[in-house]
């Protein structure tokens, strides 16, 4: 569904994306985790054609990027990271600019945008001009612009950043059921759990470099099923287990305090960059 | 007709906010009419006619020109620098054309309501102005001339300060030099010539003609039209190079 090859990005002296290549496949939910700085927005941006790639090209539904950009605008959605809804519109008139730059009939507009309120709990906020709404509820509404044209891929761009635990599952919840519906996603993020919990394949990314690709569970078993944490001296050691029992086996002869867990998507980024997602 | 949905958002956040835009676009020209038309019209000699009866073309010219280069300029620098909404925009799939092509003319119908209201105005103080179709013809022009202006200035400066920077810089000084106030037949050659290449010149000097019967501005407006149509495409220029 989406191809994306070699590509790059040059700001200036920074190179913020360097020679990105994956595949989305049709009907999947496709992460990037990487920390800050590591280029996700500028290859979102990249493919949502706002900005350009200093080389490289990129292929959605078979459409490249480079020359066919009309038709590839009808099939996508775009979820930015920052909030970008109009304040001085309500969350209809938002929705309905949103219909009328994409040419929806009026009667189908109308339709869609009742059904996608529905779906996004704001019906009864339809009225009210944007700022009054909370952080999740904005993070709702523009997820629900992005989709009223139907799109066939969804582009978002760390969708739950700043949000509370439980405003982070209900958009998670929201971004399963489009999925179902059949919607290809593409989303970023620094989060650990949501790439884990919520993506079929993530791809790791870190200077603008792809470093690790596949299962959530395919990247954890490279390193093995459980980890432990020992402290000791103030330092802190990760050794990493076939299984549960050789874990425990290692700690018993361990020093100092010790923790012994699952291997989770944070070890993976440790282990090949030596540095932590957040840090 | 796509540029409609792009003009459609202008005109429920001007209906939404009319009656304070009527109220700011009536202070302005008000302190102009009292002091130039009162206050100082009343030690000035005119050849034919009244100060007051001068200068209000001028006001209406000015008012227009601040108008709809402020309503086209402003909020599309913000929209592109801080609240971002210009990406949506320039995510769906809307032409360049028609876009810059909303923008435009929901600024100029915000610098005809600012000239209309001179205009009321100019009623209220018993001036003998003639407006017709010509006139407005004019007024339309400028207003279109300038929010295209608007529109390249806020897709090429890159930040609010240097946006505010460009109208004190710019077009305040045009406001004041383009024959508003005064005539610019008696200024010496050199700055009369550079000022008689300035769009807002050609406004003054159309609105007057047309408005006192005179001969039809010919140059005038085939001034105007260049301004317009070159501001335009460039406007079109900058928005379909914004991205970085
Ligand atoms: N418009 C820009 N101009 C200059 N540098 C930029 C620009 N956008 C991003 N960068 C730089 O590119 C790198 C990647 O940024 P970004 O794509 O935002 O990362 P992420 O979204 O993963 O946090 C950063 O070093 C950032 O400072
Ligand atoms: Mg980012």
């Amino acid at each position: 569904m989406i191809r994306v090859e070699n590509l790059v990005k040059v700001f200036g002296r920074i190179r913020a994306v360097d020679g990105l290549s994956f595949q989305v496949k049709e009907g999947e939910i496709f992460g990037l985790l990487g920390p800050n700085g590591a280029g996700k927005t500028t290859t979102i941006r990249i493919l949502t054609m706002l900005t350009r790639p200093t080389a490289g090209e990129v292929y959605i539904a078979g459409h490249r990027l480079s020359t066919e950009a009309e038709q590839v605008k009808r099939i996508i959605g775009v979820v930015p990271q920052h909030i970008n809804l109009d304040q001085e519109l309500t969350v209809w008139e938002n929705l309905e600019l949103h219909g009328r730059l994409h040419r929806i009939p009026r009667e189908e507009r109308r339709r869609r945008m009742e059904e996608l309120l529905e779906f996004i709990g704001l019906s009864d906020r339809r009225h009210d001009l944007t700022p009054q709404l909370s952080g999740g509820m904005k993070r709702r509404l523009m997820i629900a612009r992005a989709l009223m044209h139907h799109p066939r891929v969804l582009f978002l761009d760390e969708p739950t950043v700043g949000l509370d635990p439980q405003t982070r599952r209900k958009i998670w919840e929201l971004i399963r059921q489009l999925n179902h519906q059949g919607v290809t996603i593409l989303l970023t993020t620094h989060y650990i759990e949501e790439a884990e919990l919520l993506c079929h394949r993530v791809g790791i990314v870190d200077h603008g470099r792809l470093i690790a690709l596949g299962t959530p569970g395919e990247l954890k078993a490279r390193l093995g099923k459980a980890v432990v944490e020992s402290f000791y001296n103030g330092v802190v050691d990760y050794h990493f287990f076939g299984s549960r029992e050789e874990a425990v086996n290692f700690a018993a002869h361990l020093p100092g305090t010790v923790l012994i867990r699952e291997v989770n998507l944070e070890d993976v980024f440790v282990e090949l960059t030596g540095r932590r997602v957040r840090d | 007709m796509d540029f409609y949905a792009v003009l459609w958002r202008e005109l429920v956040v001007l209906k939404r906010g009319f009656w304070k835009f009527f109220a700011s676009r009536l202070v302005n020209p008000l302190l102009y009419l009292i002091a130039f038309g009162w206050g100082i019209g009343r030690s000035v000699q005119m050849p034919q006619g009244s100060y007051l009866e001068f200068v209000i073309p001028g006001i209406v010219a000015l008012s227009a020109m601040t108008t709809s280069f402020g309503a086209a300029g402003t909020p599309l620098n913000m929209a592109r620098l801080y609240h971002k909404t210009l990406e949506e925009y320039l995510i769906a799939p809307v032409s360049t054309f028609s876009f810059v092509l909303g923008r435009v003319l929901a600024a100029t119908l915000r610098g005809l309501i600012a000239a209309l209201i001179i205009l009321g105005l100019a009623l209220l103080f018993k001036t003998k102005l003639a407006v017709g179709g010509a006139f407005l013809l004019v007024l339309f022009l400028t207003c279109f001339l300038f929010s295209a202006l608007g529109v390249v200035a806020a897709m090429t400066i890159n930040s609010h300060e240097d946006m505010a920077n460009f109208t004190t810089f710019i077009i305040m000084p045009m406001s004041f030099l383009c024959g508003t106030f005064f005539s610019t037949a008696k200024l010496p050659p050199g700055v009369r010539q550079l000022i008689e290449i300035l769009p807002l010149t050609h406004t003054n000097l159309a609105l007057r003609e047309l408005g006192a019967h005179g001969s039809f501005p010919w140059l005038s407006l085939g001034v105007l039209i260049f301004y317009s149509v070159l501001f335009f495409f460039l406007a079109c220029y900058t928005v379909r190079h914004c991205r970085d």
